[in-house]
């Protein structure tokens, strides 16, 4: 009953879920932040509004104008929300995508370069995984240097892989391309390691009594029994890869991509610009992160999953 | 009740060089084999001086409390686990060989299926791995599915099976390679009673119509004189064969067999040997 109604309309469907109590915690929090945003807005923006009377000498002012005007500032502290989604609004849908002005030519200018990332930080970490499981030597010696890698701050390599790479010649796509692998492969490592050793003994028995060579071993039971961890991993990586082609834009002083745009805003103090870019960046990361979670439903659906 | 055990004992051994003596290879043939686990602060003896032979069309069954080495001893003859001493010998080679001529199936005491798989992939797959062609696979799926009465249940996933048709899957799957030795490890230890006997049955009509060796690892009384020509008794702590006992039963026999004397008296021989070795045990300690 409830499933037909919730494919007759999305209105209906929402009702539904109201009824369910699935909507409301979800509705709470939401209005929650709405509320402390608009609150710290006016409370973050008042002293630069009230600055600003006494410099135009005016004495007389009511708080309804105080806090009508502190979400109506060019350059605010902390913009409303409204002031953030009327930006949205104008770069993301009044403006021809092609145009350098648009918020979504610089989004598919990060998307491009995490995607890549994210694909060469996925092999990387698939593979150094797969080793590590093979060999048991060679746990001890990659180990260290793959935990070690990620306690460097990522803001401050950026701009050596960066010079390194440009020095060689490599600019543009692929420094950035590499920055989101370096930061990505470390969870898909882990998760592979975990999965790739997750059979149980007797399913690795069964394949001793076909006597079953490493690679089938590895491609009839390994690989498939680490696709649940695989996943988990994917999802944390794709954003980090996300993060990853954002800080690679920051020192290269970028042209384009979210990076670009938010470094200049903080050059031009154009908060409304950064909390715009901010806001496209997680849910240009929301949606990565969900299409991996689609994926990994379907190849459930493929595989006889339960769930 | 020691002297009889000791006189027990020396038949196995003259029993493997009559076998030997008639010239046909016995599909599996123990001498002297010792295998000691060695742990933090004792050795502990999992087989103790194990001789046996057995001859090809035979089904034996080993009978045993826990920690007797009846797992123990058909992971060696899989060479799934090494012996410390003593020799193995599987159709005349040693187990390894055996092994990567995949001269037998195995069936172990969980089913064992890979959850991804459908029931007809997870019997496909030694057929994958051996690299049989498609056609051949998909045929040899339908015959075992047959043999098991799962024909249907092809595309069925292992979760949308009972305990008991998962287990089927797993025996259809040993059988898939079409193995002259069958080795299968207590596998309708966690069924329940009237399953187990319908899947007995159908164990044995199996084995009937195969001609296959078959190595059972029990510890049901009813069960093993159920279903043997021949059954090995074992005792723990060190594991070892208390008594071997050839079965007169005919080789076609219905459930309603167990209701004879011929079956209550070898029951009864099963069950004073391993109280034998229950008594042994308690002298030890």
């Amino acid at each position: 009953m409830t499933t037909t109604s919730f494919r007759a309309s999305p209105i209906r469907a929402v009702m539904a879920r109201l009824r369910d109590g699935a909507a409301l915690p979800v509705l709470t929090i939401l209005l929650l932040i709405l509320v402390i945003w608009y609150a710290g807005a006016v409370k973050l923006n008042a002293p630069l509004m009230l600055d600003q009377y006494e410099r135009a000498e005016r004495s007389s002012w009511s708080w309804s104008e105080l806090v009508a005007d502190t979400m109506a500032m060019e350059r605010p502290i902390l913009p409303a929300p409204h002031q953030v989604l009327r930006e949205l609004d104008r770069t993301v849908l009044q403006t021809a995508i092609t145009s350098r002005r648009s918020l979504v030519y610089h989004t598919w200018v990060t998307l491009e370069s995490a995607l890549l990332g994210f694909a060469l930080g996925t092999l990387l970490g698939i593979g150094l995984a797969i080793m590590i499981v093979h060999v048991a030597s060679l746990q001890r010696a990659l180990m260290p240097w793959i935990i070690a890698s990620q306690t460097v701050p990522i803001l401050a390599i950026a701009p050596m892989i960066v010079v390194v790479l440009g020095s060689l010649g490599l600019v543009g796509l692929l420094p950035k391309a590499i920055i989101s692998a370096y930061l990505c492969f470390f969870p898909v490592t882990i998760s592979m390691v975990k999965g790739l050793t997750s059979p149980e003994p007797i399913q690795l028995d069964l394949m001793r009594t076909y006597s079953a060579s490493t690679t089938q071993t590895l491609r009839y039971l390994r690989l498939p029994a680490s696709l649940p961890f695989l996943f988990t991993g994917l999802k944390v990586a794709i954003s980090l890869a996300v993060v990853g082609a954002i800080v690679g834009e920051l020192p290269t002083g970028a042209q384009a991509g979210l990076g670009a745009r938010l470094l200049a805003g903080s050059y031009y103090g154009q908060t409304v610009q950064i909390w715009s870019a901010l806001i496209m960046a997680s849910i240009l990361a929301g949606c990565c992160v969900g299409l991996i979670g689609g994926i990994q439903r379907g190849l459930n659906r493929r595989f006889g999953g339960a769930a | 009740m020691a002297v009889a055990l000791e006189e027990r004992n020396v038949t196995v051994p003259a029993e493997t060089s009559s076998a030997a003596a008639s010239g046909v290879t016995p599909a599996v043939d123990i001498t002297g084999v010792n295998l000691v686990f060695q742990t933090a602060d004792t050795p502990v003896y999992a087989l103790a001086d194990v001789n046996l032979s057995i001859n090809r069309g035979e089904f034996v069954s080993f009978i045993g409390p826990s920690g007797c080495g009846k797992t123990t001893l058909l992971r060696v003859i899989a060479d799934l686990q090494q012996v410390s001493s003593g020799q193995v010998l599987v159709n005349g080679v040693s187990p390894q060989t055996a092994r990567l001529d995949r001269a037998y199936g195995y069936v172990f005491q969980a089913p064992a299926l890979y959850p991804w798989r459908s029931v007809q992939r997870n019997i496909t797959l030694p057929l994958e791995i051996i690299g049989l062609p498609k056609a051949e696979r998909l045929a040899r799926a339908r015959r075992v599915l047959e043999l098991v009465n799962l024909t249907g249940f092809e595309q069925k996933f292992p979760w949308q099976l009972s305990g008991g048709m998962q287990q089927r899957v797993s025996i259809a799957r040993a059988l898939s390679v079409d193995p002259e030795l069958l080795l299968m490890d207590e596998p309708f230890g966690a069924l329940d009673e009237i399953i187990r006997d319908h899947l007995n049955e159908q164990l044995l009509d199996l084995w009937r119509r195969t001609r296959k060796t078959l190595l059972f690892v029990t510890h049901s009384i009813p069960e093993a004189v159920f279903l043997s020509t021949k059954i090995v008794v074992m005792s723990p702590r060190p594991g070892r064969i208390i008594d071997v006992i050839d079965s007169n039963l005919p080789r076609d026999r219905k459930l309603d067999i167990r209701e004879t004397p011929e079956f209550a008296a070898i029951a009864h021989r099963v069950r004073e040997g391993l109280r034998a070795g229950h008594s042994y045990d308690d002298h030890q300690l």
